[in-house]
């Protein structure tokens, strides 16, 4: 942290300031000059909100995709399908339990074991050999969005949230003074402030496996060099295994919870594999911390596009795809490597 | 190149050259306009990968979206039911400057995906072509959003009527060939040997004082003008252009068109579109035949091109060099495959 500073004393300027502004524009009621100029400060916070809890979402995706390729180098295009096949088990057990929690256990698990049996059959034929692991995972995807079509048809499908978790909750952030010297707080949908904190704990644990338990180092040591690590007498193909189930795993479960807080049809698949692209595109490949900063800055972009410039929201992504590409090509935080 | 002799051009040529001319004494309209006319046009823009891809070493999948870019602007340009939008300039005017925007895009979205290597190209023109689908649908006021346009249909122009299905047949024909060999020419160029020098070593290439990425975009550009031409094709075939023609599933269908054909030479891509449109206008009725659900036509396709890369990551043409290896020992000299797998 003080390194950056150091070596980049103008840009850290930069960001603290925009920072400051940031936490300003959250927590002070807004002057109506402001009001007049961007819309009032509800519509801003819930698009924020909305950014990050899509953020969320996108992160918890693209960091399975992002491990994947960071330790095996595997180009996964089946990815989008993982997420779209959990949605739907989660839908399916949810529907028939009624356990919104076991939906996730159930998604992580099915979609994990189609995750070792896509490693086990697929991937280790054809370590390598990029061109021919996205060939054959684009027809594994294009096989299993039409056997998913085949299954549950083009309808939209919905995870109903169970009940303590439906409705909104007021949180201490003030939107508007009334004229009255009445105070409005902003009401959020909990079930996503909970999805959020959900995300971001996952995010923890992920970053404290990786970096404080055995089976972490042996990962980090196997994006370094592999070889040399099958040398030290790893078995690496299980080390391999192991993080393509939970890479899947994660997509299953990122697929409950967008079939809880948006819905499941075809084409999301197509859908969420372009949002991980892009995230780790952004983020930077092979890296944790990147997919969760590319993710959020996709989500922010996505929500504040949809408000502001509703026509164009997409052209911001690519915009910022873009300018990430043209400027560090190895993305806001490179695995160094 | 001044030894022009006909006895060097390999009989196949002569024997296929002659089938496709006089294919319009012998097949219907239909087969003519939808199944060849569609096929050439789809094999023009799988060929334009198939220069990235096989001479490059860049696989890319915005060439679809760079057609779509092409059928687009000439609507835009030219005349279609929406009047409020299109121009209405003369086709004369209007289809160069639809295909020189079409370049202009390929060669900028070109110049973005050289800037990475390998599967990091293939994920940005996918995002590319997914961004560009997504702006099109939500586009009203250039793009015309969701519905896109319809009614663009080919000129009367040097005194033939163009929607004519022969005469399109021969159009069609006309330019995959003159793409075809355009294609062969090129590889053969200086421009050519140094893309594929490039293709295997860039950092000798470099080394050796080629531009590496000067080459690479050059390489976009040309591909781009291969694929507006076929884009300008294909919206008068189909007489419409709607974000739906540029979605991620034509992106995918072009690359699997090209994989399943072959990488390895300029013919591989028409085979693989030929055997695609076949399948994609019979199986339909192939499976309602043997008593299964015709909707499940896209599963067939999909695992039909799992099949085929799994086995013989060449497709057909790899397919046929290894049959004619297995089967013709006599000739040891150049019947040794040098480079299998």
């Amino acid at each position: 942290m003080t390194a950056f500073i150091e070596r980049r004393p103008f840009w850290s300027f930069i960001i603290l300031v925009a920072a400051a502004l940031l936490v300003w524009a959250i927590f002070a009621p807004w002057p109506s000059g402001l009001t007049g100029l961007i819309g009032k400060k509800k519509v801003f916070l819930s698009a924020l909100f909305n950014g990050v809890t899509l953020g969320a979402l996108y992160f918890l995706v693209a960091s399975g995709f992002t491990l994947i390729f960071g330790l095996m180098k595997n180009v996964n295009l089946a990815h989008g399908s993982l997420y779209m096949l959990g949605g739907y088990i989660g839908y399916e057990v949810a529907d028939f339990t009624g356990w919104w929690i076991l939906s996730f256990i159930a998604a992580f698990v099915v979609v994990g074991a189609l995750g070792i049996i896509l490693q086990y059959v697929v991937f280790r034929r054809m370590e390598g050999e990029d061109l021919k692991q996205t060939l054959v995972t684009i027809g594994i995807s294009i096989v299993l969005a039409d056997l998913m079509l085949w299954v549950w048809g083009g309808d939209f499908y919905q995870i109903l949230a169970p009940d303590w978790l439906s409705g909104p909750i007021t949180l201490p952030l003030v939107t508007a003074v009334k004229s009255s010297g009445q105070v409005v707080f902003l009401k959020y949908p909990i079930v996503r402030i909970v999805i959020l904190i959900a995300s971001i704990a996952i995010g923890i644990l992920m970053w404290l496996a990786l970096n404080k338990t055995r089976i972490g180092m042996l990962i980090r040591a196997g994006v370094d060099d592999r070889e040399i690590l099958s040398a030290t007498g790893v078995r690496i193909q299980r080390v391999f295994m192991l993080v393509f189930a939970f890479g899947a795993g994660l997509a299953g479960v990122a697929g409950v919870v967008g079939g809880t807080f948006q819905s499941i049809a075809p084409g999301e698949d197509t859908r969420f594999l372009l949002a991980s692209l892009v995230v780790v595109i952004v983020g930077g490949m092979g890296s944790i911390p990147g997919a969760a900063l590319g993710a959020v800055v996709i989500g922010m972009a996505e929500q504040f596009g949809s408000v502001y410039f509703p026509t164009y929201s997409v052209v911001l992504t690519f915009l910022i795809m873009v300018l990430v590409l043209a400027f560090r090509p190895q993305g806001l935080i490179a695995s160094g490597r | 190149m001044t030894d022009w002799d006909l006895r060097r051009i390999p009989s196949a040529y002569w024997v296929v050259g002659a089938l496709l001319l006089m294919m319009p004494a012998i097949s219907s309209n239909f087969i003519l306009f939808s199944i060849f006319g569609w096929a050439l046009i789809l094999g023009m823009i799988a060929l334009s990968l198939m220069f990235l891809g096989g001479y490059g070493g860049m696989v890319s999948l915005v060439q679809m979206t760079v057609a779509g870019v092409a059928g687009y602007m000439t609507a835009i340009l030219g005349d279609s039911a929406i009047d409020a939008i299109s121009l209405g300039w003369v086709w004369w005017l209007a289809v160069p400057v639809a295909i020189l925007i079409a370049m202009v895009f390929g060669t900028l979205s070109g110049a973005l995906a050289v800037r990475t290597e390998g599967i990091y190209t293939i994920m940005i023109t996918l995002a590319i072509a997914t961004a560009f689908f997504y702006f099109a649908r939500q586009n009203y006021v250039v793009f015309n959003g969701f519905s896109g346009f319809n009614q663009i249909l080919a000129p009367e122009a040097f005194g033939v009527n163009w929607r004519n299905p022969v005469a399109f047949y021969y159009l069609a024909l006309f330019f995959a060939g003159l793409a075809y060999f355009a294609v062969l020419y090129v590889s053969r160029s200086p421009f050519g040997l140094a893309l594929q020098g490039i293709r295997d070593n860039p950092r000798r290439m470099a080394a050796l004082g080629f531009n590496v990425t000067a080459h690479r975009i050059a390489a976009y550009t040309f591909a781009s003008l291969i694929a507006a031409v076929a884009g300008v094709l294909l919206v008068w075939q189909t007489s419409s252009i709607s974000p739906g023609a540029i979605s991620v599933g034509p992106a995918i269908d072009i690359l699997i068109i090209a994989v399943v054909g072959g990488l390895r030479h300029p013919v591989g891509p028409f085979i693989g579109a030929i055997i695609f449109v076949l399948l994609r206008t019979f199986a339909l009725d192939a499976l309602v035949a043997v008593g299964l659900a015709g909707e499940r036509f896209q599963l067939l396709i999909g695992i039909g091109f799992l099949v085929i890369v799994f086995w013989s990551s060449d497709g057909v043409l790899g397919l046929w060099q290894r049959w004619r290896d297995r089967a013709g020992r006599t000739d040891p000299l150049t019947g040794q495959q040098k480079d299998a797998g």
